[in-house]
């Protein structure tokens, strides 16, 4: 089904949850909500799923206004966080009881809790108690009975985010792959970029209550509309510096000077603000366009297979991407080589204003 | 305990402590009523059980113990019934004066029971339910309500909201989930709450003994009439003493895993 948030809005003790929100998500499509702690995701798909209500705006699935149909007269299943399932039913139970409600007996019945049990591996745990399951099992345990449901709206918020490190990375390769059989309406909320872009679809960029950018997912992380919208789609940090350019000459808010190259030859006279992903600042080689800057090592923090540099300059600090476990010292002088063809350039404002090389 | 023999003598000195007052009751229940008086003996000379086969073959007295038993089950059976939804809908929504309103049923179990008794006396007289085990049964409510809904408040509260709406998202009917979903969960806090609703409505004699007369009288008023009629009769007391303790003794056993773990989780 497709679902039409329109113009929603919610207020919690005259506090602003989701401000104007409007979007419209197709039938049968990924989506993925994008943004921090508290943006607003797990409002948004409370809205969907017909737990809240909005303070203002309606709610429109297939056309039709639902805005007050109570959440057990929706096709909706959603897996929280948390790993919620029923504790005194057993695994197979727990799958199953959405299909009791619905009143699916027999071989019917237990053929479709056993294709989900088959579909998330967990066919030989189906007699187990909830209890006596690991994280990761608990949450395919819930996954499977949001598919089992075969509601034309799944809602999956941040259903990876209680797991370990590793069978998040398991779960993640898999999960798109299993939701896509279903042929729902899929809303996944998340705080990781990586996970928006690993599961494609459309992404939403959410920030403070509001909705920031919709679009495909590539458009989204290459072409931010808004420079909340690029803060939200980058992991580490986004790097910002703000510059004034005129003619062939831009100046840094230490009073430095370097030639507009690459994006910021494009640009009109003016104050900006130029902005970088950490992947396209390096420590090693020079880009055939760079923006150069000196700094001072302060942190280097190994991620997975990567390091996360963080160099302080007089501009502030920039982060970077190293492959490999860094062996760099902090207090060691560097130089920052910041490739000027891809850096996204906003206005005062945050509106975009040149999205570099991508564009 | 893996060194030092303190803490041994100390657990065993505060167990004596505690069973000494038990020990007591049994040895004097054991003893004729000549022994008793003449002499104190720490344990029973010449043990007999003729006070016990007296009780259960005084038609009075197995009727009062029934009575009394009649009366702390159904009041057990409606407290926890009725509190039930009261401790769902306290944790679970909020509506105008919902705090006050648990504050004031709370502030009934400050009240002495004394205080009611007079009001229930004549209420019960006019409506005639007076000397009917009802009688005492809806009267112990007063106070078992209010504990039962604070008890189970808090096992409520202990049971994720998600769980409430995730029943509901699979469509579940609010009474559908309320059974197989939501009781099951929360069956600790139920075994706590009955096995303290069954213990203040056994131990309650006030009330007991003003909302009857002949029909429904409890067992502690047999006790008590008891030794008013025929002077003291030391070994029939202190026998119909330990038969009160028993069904307190059998609940405990049947709930304590419950209890255990209701001390462990919930508002105990």
């Amino acid at each position: 089904m497709s679902i039409h948030l329109q113009n929603v809005s919610v207020e919690i003790g005259g506090e602003k949850i989701i401000d104007h929100v409007d979007l419209a998500l197709e039938r049968g499509t990924m989506n993925v909500l994008l943004g921090a702690t508290l943006a607003g995701k797990t409002s948004l798909m409370r809205l969907m799923a017909g737990l809240d209500k909005p303070t203002s705006g309606k709610i429109l699935v297939d056309g039709a206004d639902v805005t007050g149909v109570p959440v057990r007269k929706r096709s909706v299943a959603m897996v929280y966080q948390q790993f919620v399932n029923y504790p005194s039913l057993s695994v197979y139970e727990n799958i199953a009881s959405p299909l009791r409600v619905a009143k699916v007996k027999g071989d019917e019945l237990d053929r479709r809790v056993r294709e989900a049990a088959r579909i998330l591996g967990l066919e030989p745990l189906l007699k187990r108690q909830p209890s006596q399951l690991s994280g990761g099992q608990q949450q395919r345990t819930a996954i499977a009975r949001a598919l089992t449901k075969r509601a034309d709206l799944v809602l999956l918020d941040e259903p990876l985010a209680n797991l370990d490190y590793k069978l998040r990375e398991e779960l993640r390769e898999e999960l798109p792959r299993i939701l896509s059989q279903t042929g729902a309406t899929l809303v996944y909320a998340t705080t990781e970029p990586l996970e928006a872009l690993q599961l494609g679809g459309k992404t939403a960029t959410l920030s403070q209550g509001r909705l920031v950018q919709f679009g495909p997912a590539g458009d989204v992380y290459h072409r931010p509309n808004h420079i909340e919208s690029a803060r939200v789609f980058s992991d580490p940090p986004l790097n910002e510096l703000p510059i004034s350019k005129t003619a062939a000459e831009v100046r840094f808010a230490d009073g430095s000077t370097r030639p507009a190259i690459g994006t910021l030859a494009r640009i009109a006279d003016g104050n900006y603000t130029v902005a970088f992903r950490a992947d396209i600042v390096s420590l090693r080689a020079a880009w055939p366009q760079s923006l150069t800057f000196s700094g001072e090592i302060s942190v280097a923090e190994i991620s997975g297979s990567e390091s996360f540099v963080h160099v302080t300059s007089p501009l502030g600090t920039f982060v970077c991407v190293e492959p490999g476990v860094s062996t760099l010292q902090p207090g060691q002088r560097v130089d920052v080589h910041v490739d000027a063809a891809r850096v996204f350039v906003f206005d005062s404002a945050g509106a975009l204003v040149d999205a570099g090389k991508a564009s | 305990m893996r060194r030092g023999v303190m803490p041994r003598v100390m657990l065993i000195a505060y167990l004596a402590m505690l069973m000494l007052p038990i020990y007591w009751l049994i040895n004097l229940s054991l003893r004729p009523n000549e022994d008793i008086m003449s002499r104190m003996a720490l344990w029973p000379h010449h043990p007999t059980l003729e006070k016990y086969f007296f009780i259960l073959n005084d038609p009075t007295w197995v009727h009062a113990f029934g009575v009394s038993l009649t009366y702390v089950l159904i009041n057990t059976v409606i407290s926890v019934t009725v509190a039930l939804p009261a401790a769902y809908a306290f944790n679970r929504f909020s509506f105008i004066g919902d705090k006050h309103l648990f504050f004031w049923l709370l502030t009934n179990l400050m009240a002495p029971a004394a205080v009611y008794a007079m009001p229930f006396f004549n209420l019960y007289y006019a409506v005639g339910l007076f000397d009917t085990v009802w009688a005492v049964a809806l009267a112990h409510c007063l106070f078992n309500v209010p504990l039962a809904v604070w008890i189970l408040e808090g096992f409520i509260g202990g049971v994720p909201r998600e769980i409430d709406e995730s029943a509901a998202i699979d469509g579940y009917s609010f009474s559908r989930f309320f059974i197989r979903i939501f009781l099951p969960l929360i069956a600790n806090g139920i075994g706590v709450t009955a096995f303290f609703c069954f213990m203040f409505s056994w131990v309650e004699q006030l009330l007991a003994t003003t909302l009857t007369a002949t029909n429904a009288l409890p067992f502690a008023a047999v006790m008590t009439r008891s030794y008013s009629v025929s002077g003291m009769d030391w070994t029939l007391l202190a026998a119909a003493g330990v038969l009160t303790m028993i069904p307190g003794a059998i609940v405990i056993w049947f709930v304590r895993n419950h209890i255990a773990k209701g001390f462990a989780l919930g508002r105990v």
